[in-house]
């Protein structure tokens, strides 16, 4: 068996999900190539060759690849997965934007999102937005995955493996890249932040969002909010956590204000610690909570804060 | 311009799934079961250009078995001017609903086809893509605005970390965020009206697609469940917890 991994990069460097893809390429087993596709990107791929577990590292590094629009890249994917047994790429809009693409060219099905490797043709996913786990056999030739990051621990770096040139290029006619705007925050994304804290309705207003500015400084935090504060106006949709929103999953995920509604939960209830602060101590949030505090957030807000 | 918006039944959001005793699937009887919500949004999405003399008629497509058809009458209803059932009782991957959504393209000829971005039951996020693929046409998934320019379509995209636009060629493949809209309801008179829409029905097999699949669905579980911890009683303690028991701050 031999694996395709699409490398993730932004900006000339490496994104940290594509050592969790490296991961699940090697309980799959079998020769991993990883294919760094882009403009300019010499550096992208040194990175990548230093991943345990890689054989080689193909460089695909020409403009029409600059920005990984998904026409150019599902094009060279088809033309570079003859060969391979699976082809496997991080479930971010990148490589969910991409991989579909692939599949439906080679005439074959995607598993997405998995979290777990049954065996080279037998994969865990999560449906229902996490609701419940199906475990899916495919039979195509060629398997075309993403690959959930939390479902697998990241390789190491020790390696050294070989990189070559791929000179197959594609043309692209039918999109082109106008601009990007990422958000110009000093924290986390709220998908990749290793602390997460939400308001909920209790919060009150989105003025009272500012009392958790403090405390997600301190944690390194990023901020979310459950769908019940955004219906309310108070922030923007893009905080949403939940199964419409994001869904994450980081080491501490404190709910403030938040009751627990199966929309929220199915968002974040694979969080490793989940702390809750809430004035109803009967809310369903306590349930899933390893650390419940049952009290007034405008009190505990501020105290917490003074004494992270 | 033509916009065609597919549209998936599925359960709905609010109501909590139960897996079957035999592990063989998730229990859908007597289940409450509505449009999928990244759908509502693509419906939306198609009415307000209508309403903006942009689109010139808006044709809503699902496949599945003959009770989706409540959910084609409820986007008729929301300003649809006809709809396509694509009638099956087989379950439906993907890349089938693709290659089917393909011929309807091919027999539409639509300027704009606009889908949600995944279905809340399987949550593939993968069939506009696919359709995109196969039909040979650009995409712009999650999609938080569109405006259609001329014979151009700029999409702005919800990315990790941000928002990116690109500019694609008509006709184009547009899947929805959450952001793109705010879907509307819809009215006694409207929901009235749209039961004497044209709503015409195929099978797969008059579009000459085989609904078959590689992927076999070998056990449904309820994930791990999450057993509740403890109370803790002041913030001194909540903290200590955090640095000495739990370990992640």
């Amino acid at each position: 068996m031999s694996i395709l991994v699409l490398a993730e990069h932004h900006d000339g460097q490496l994104a940290g999900a594509t050592a969790h893809v490296v991961a699940a390429a090697k309980a799959i087993g079998g020769d991993i190539d990883v294919l760094v596709a882009g403009e300019n990107v010499g550096a992208v791929a040194e990175a990548a060759a230093k991943l345990d577990g890689v054989s080689k590292v193909r460089v695909a590094d020409n403009a029409v690849y600059a920005h990984q629009l998904a026409e150019p890249m599902g094009a060279l994917l088809a033309e570079l997965a003859d060969g391979y047994s699976h082809v496997l790429a991080a479930a971010t809009t990148t490589g969910k934007n991409v991989l579909p693409r692939v599949a439906a060219l080679k005439d074959v099905s995607q598993l997405s999102e998995i979290v777990e490797v049954v065996d080279a043709d037998t994969f865990k996913r999560p449906i229902y937005a996490g609701n419940a786990i199906a475990t899916v056999q495919s039979a195509d030739s060629l398997k075309v995955i993403t690959v959930r990051s939390t479902g697998f621990d990241a390789v190491g770096e020790g390696n050294s493996a070989a990189i070559e040139s791929v000179d197959t290029v594609v043309e692209n006619r039918q999109s082109a890249f106008v601009k990007q705007e990422l958000a110009q925050s000093d924290r986390p994304e709220l998908a990749a932040a290793k602390v997460v804290i939400s308001g909920g309705r209790g919060m009150g207003s989105g003025e009272n969002f500012k009392l958790l500015d403090g405390i997600a400084d301190k944690l390194g935090a990023a901020i979310g909010a459950s769908r019940a504060a955004v219906d309310a106006g108070f922030v923007p949709n893009d905080m949403q956590v939940g199964q419409t929103g994001k869904i994450v999953a980081p080491e501490l995920y404190i709910a403030v204000g938040i009751s627990g509604a199966i929309q929220h939960l199915a968002g974040m209830k694979d969080s490793k610690v989940i702390v809750a602060i809430n004035k109803d101590e009967e809310a369903p949030i306590f349930q899933v909570a390893d650390y419940g505090l049952v009290g007034d957030l405008f009190e505990i807000l501020p105290e917490l804060e003074s004494k992270l | 311009m033509k916009v065609l918006v597919a549209v998936k039944r599925v359960i709905d959001y609010n109501v909590k799934i139960r897996v079957k005793a035999d592990h063989s699937d998730v229990d859908l009887t007597n289940v409450k079961m509505a449009m999928n919500p990244f759908c509502e949004i693509a419906v939306e999405e198609a009415v307000r250009l209508k309403e903006r003399g942009v689109a010139t008629e808006v044709v809503a497509v699902t496949i599945g078995p003959k009770a989706a058809q409540e959910q084609l009458r409820t986007a008729l209803a929301l300003g649809a001017d006809r709809a396509i059932h694509v009638e099956t009782e087989e379950r439906v991957e993907s890349l089938a609903a693709a290659k089917l959504l393909a011929k309807v393209v091919e027999e539409e000829q639509p300027g704009l086809v606009i889908l949600g971005k995944q279905a809340i039951d399987t949550d593939n996020n993968q069939t506009g893509q696919m359709l995109a693929a196969l039909a040979g046409l650009p995409q712009g998934t999650f999609a938080s605005e569109v405006v259609v320019e001329g014979d151009k379509l700029q999409v702005t995209r919800e990315i990790d970390g941000g928002l990116q636009t690109v500019s694609l060629s008509l006709p184009a493949i547009v899947t929805t965020d959450l952001r793109l809209n705010e879907p509307r309801y819809a009215k006694l008179p409207d929901i009235m009206k749209a039961k004497k829409k044209p709503l015409d029905v195929k099978s797969p097999a008059d579009l000459g697609v085989e609904v078959t699949s590689k992927l076999t669905l070998l056990k449904v579980e309820s994930p791990a469940e999450r057993k509740g911890g403890i109370k803790v009683g002041s913030v001194d303690e909540l903290v200590d917890k955090l640095k000495n028991e739990a370990k992640v701050i």
